[in-house]
């Protein structure tokens, strides 16, 4: 062989080498369209400064388009995402199905027993993690401070039901278009029914007993539901039953509701000076209980990242996870745009910083929210299910809807509660013998 | 004999029509309103009408945060490729239902206009296997291929039906004269059937254009095209109307744009042959 030749081969495979070398790992993220996820998406020239052979693609939907492509994607190996954004729902039970590469072999600055250990509870199943917490919510009272002065009433932080609707009638001034309560009425297992079921949760009710029956007929519910009609229909505002988190989210900035009772996350939203009129008058308070029963509506959520079986980039895409879900990350986004702007409710070392308490009035009582919710028990009751708000089982996203739209129609004043309650009863019946739970 | 039209009952059709074609240009125009707004203002209550502070921050946000070229390109390759590529095909299926009847041409155009009844949602998860098994999820071309398969009925009802107007004697003198059948094609019957072709074209790069199922489903990022840029822009958790009445502006006008253009074309071809 001539050296010319050899010299060329040379090159040439030293070419291929530093090609490769250089070679960009491209992973697709799917996600929702939430402040958080928009400031994410703002921040990462730190990613790239850090990770320049990590190229990230983004796919933000709509929070239903997003759940059925990717449940379509991951079913049938399609391997189209490498990250995707899922919820505390999705995360067991895909989980169960092999569907979601576990998270095991974080690195030690990770440190992954930071995680409030109700939000690693819920992303495991037996003791293996499977999704990284990006954002974390329970529910509470947001209520005007400046109303239940007027009104002469103090909430106490931890009110009873009683004391709630005491404080929604006191607050109520129809003439002027404020309204003592506001609550979700839209239907849908993740809209009203997340209220309703968290509420139902705080009256001692449950969803099923152990033998998978429905549990509509029971006196729990009935009290959930009648007092959930009389207080909206007599201190809530008009229109109610198509009023979801961001309609009453606008209610309540434009100072229309006197206490709203929603995530957690809303508290970052109703004090925001550029869109709130309200923003210097917000208190909190837990979510209330019925007088002797001790279940504070376990309502629990957390926007998860996931990797899934079928990604192709799986170290790429288990790199970009870790950054986004670090004590870093939220480090960067307090020197970028404050504290008050941290991604909350994921760890125990946010709460434990004096400069986030200082500029996050809610901060103490999203972590007090949170850490009263035991993914493995929602319910006072004995019940073969785990979950919060909702039910962990496949079928509850189809269930919950139909009872959603159910209690909607009674809102609305199509239905009574009796009705609307009797009919819960038979669909779901009816869905749970056809998958198999009840014979 | 034509009635006489008296300038009563004239004025009185003129505003009848303006007030239905109102009606139905409302919601595009809040849309376009609600683009300009601030959030808080876009959600108000009472709705507020032109008194607001107009700026274009929407459109500079949402073209920050996702761009806008690429998914602009991959709606227009989508929308135009599909179309021609369904045209290429559905002139000479046409042709031949139209001119050359047999006894099960009635039968045939009628199954493949039942291709059109099943529910997209029954055949997804088969088409999405197909794609996953030859690798083209997410590429403009399996896109291109779905979107021309689905709108293929269309098409060759649509040229069916203006081929049909044609008087057959025409073409039978060309073929008198010696043309070939390219040539009657090509320089008989589509010069005489340009309205109708360019109205068929249209509609159909219209509907492909505002095709949402299989593009949501079919796409991830490298062939999103506008549906996906729109579909983006709604959100659990925040407000959002003004921004993705911004998105959809930028989604439509390029189509508007185009359909004002040609709707000398449109209307000429969508009353082609109906006065005799």
């Amino acid at each position: 062989m001539n050296m010319t030749l050899r010299a060329l081969l040379g090159a040439c495979a030293a070419a291929a080498l530093a090609g490769a070398a250089a070679a960009q790992t491209s992973i697709t993220v799917a996600t929702v369209n939430n402040g958080d996820m928009i400031r994410m998406q703002g921040l990462m020239s730190d990613f790239n400064a850090m990770h320049p052979d990590i190229e990230v693609n983004w796919v933000t939907l709509e929070e239903n388009a997003l759940r059925q492509q990717v449940t379509t994607d991951i079913a049938t190996g399609g391997g189209q995402y490498d990250v995707m954004t899922i919820g505390t729902y999705e995360v067991p039970i895909w989980a169960k199905q092999s569907w979601l590469e576990p998270l095991s072999d974080l690195p030690a600055d990770y440190n992954v027993d930071d995680l409030l250990p109700s939000v690693r509870n819920a992303l495991s199943v037996d003791g293996t993690l499977y999704a990284a917490p990006f954002y974390g919510e329970s529910a509470m009272i947001m209520y005007r401070t400046d109303l239940m002065e007027k009104a002469g009433l103090t909430m106490p932080d931890s009110p009873t039901w009683a004391d709630v609707k005491a404080a929604a009638a006191a607050m109520t001034d129809k003439d002027n278009e404020i309204y003592g309560i506001c609550l979700r009425g839209k239907p849908g297992w993740g809209e009203n029914m997340a209220f309703i079921g968290a509420m139902n949760n705080s009256y001692g009710g449950r969803w099923f007993d152990m033998d998978w029956k429905a549990q509509f007929e029971s006196q729990e519910w009935k009290d959930t539901i009648a007092d959930y009609l009389d207080m909206m229909t007599n201190y809530g505002p008009p229109g109610a039953s198509a009023n979801g988190f961001n309609e009453n989210l606008t209610l309540f900035q434009q100072g229309k509701c006197g206490m709203w009772i929603d995530a957690t996350v809303a508290a970052g939203f109703v004090t925001d000076p550029t869109n709130s009129t309200v923003a210097d008058n917000v208190g909190y308070a837990q979510f209330p209980n019925k007088e002797g029963v001790d279940n504070h509506g376990n309502w629990f959520w957390a926007w998860t990242l996931a990797i899934p079986a079928s990604s192709d980039a799986k170290d790429a895409a288990k790199t970009f996870v870790q950054w986004a879900t670090s004590q870093g990350y939220t480090n960067l986004v307090a020197s970028k745009e404050g504290w008050r702007a941290a991604p909350p409710g994921t760890r125990t070392s946010l709460y434990e910083n004096a400069d986030y308490a200082a500029a996050a009035p809610f901060a103490k009582m999203t972590l007090d929210s949170m850490n009263a919710v035991d993914f493995t028990k929602p319910s006072v009751q004995e019940i073969p299910y785990t979950g919060a708000q909702f039910v962990a089982i496949p079928e509850f996203q189809g269930i919950g809807t139909a009872v959603g739209q159910e209690m909607s129609a009674a809102l609305a004043g199509q239905k009574t509660a009796d009705e609307a309650l009797a009919a819960s009863q038979a669909l779901t019946d009816e869905e749970m013998k056809a998958a198999g739970y009840l014979q | 004999m034509a009635r006489a039209v008296t300038p009563a009952r004239k004025s009185i059709n003129t505003a009848a029509a303006w007030t239905v074609a109102l009606i139905i240009f409302f919601p595009i125009l809040w849309t376009i309103l609600t683009s300009f707004k601030p959030e808080p203002v876009a959600v108000a209550s009472p709705p507020v009408f032109l008194n607001f502070d107009w700026s274009f921050e929407n459109y500079e946000t949402v073209i920050q945060q996702r761009g806008y070229g690429q998914f602009f390109w991959n709606s227009m390759v989508i929308a135009f490729g599909s179309t021609i590529l369904g045209m290429i095909i559905a002139i000479p299926s046409a042709w031949a239902m139209a001119f050359v009847h047999g006894k099960r041409t009635k039968d045939l155009l009628m199954w493949m206009l039942s291709t059109k009844m099943m529910p997209a949602a029954g055949v997804l998860v088969p088409i999405y296997l197909i794609a996953v098994y030859f690798k083209i999820l997410d590429t403009r071309f399996l896109l291109t291929i779905v979107l021309m398969l689905m709108n293929l009925p269309i098409i060759i009802w649509m040229l069916y039906t203006y081929f049909r107007e044609i008087p057959v004697d025409i073409l039978e003198a060309a073929r008198m004269d010696g043309a070939s059948l390219t040539n009657e094609i090509l320089y008989v019957l589509t010069p005489m059937a340009v309205p109708g072709i360019a109205s068929t074209l249209l509609l159909n790069v219209i509907l492909a254009w505002n095709e949402s199922f299989w593009t949501l489903n079919l796409t991830a990022f490298n062939a999103a095209p506008l549906t996906k840029f729109i579909a983006g822009f709604s959100s659990p958790q925040g407000l959002f109307y003004a921004k993705l009445s911004a998105a959809s502006v930028m989604a439509f006008l390029p189509i508007m744009i185009l359909g004002w253009f040609s709707q000398k074309q449109l209307v000429r071809g969508l009353t082609f042959g109906a006065v005799k």
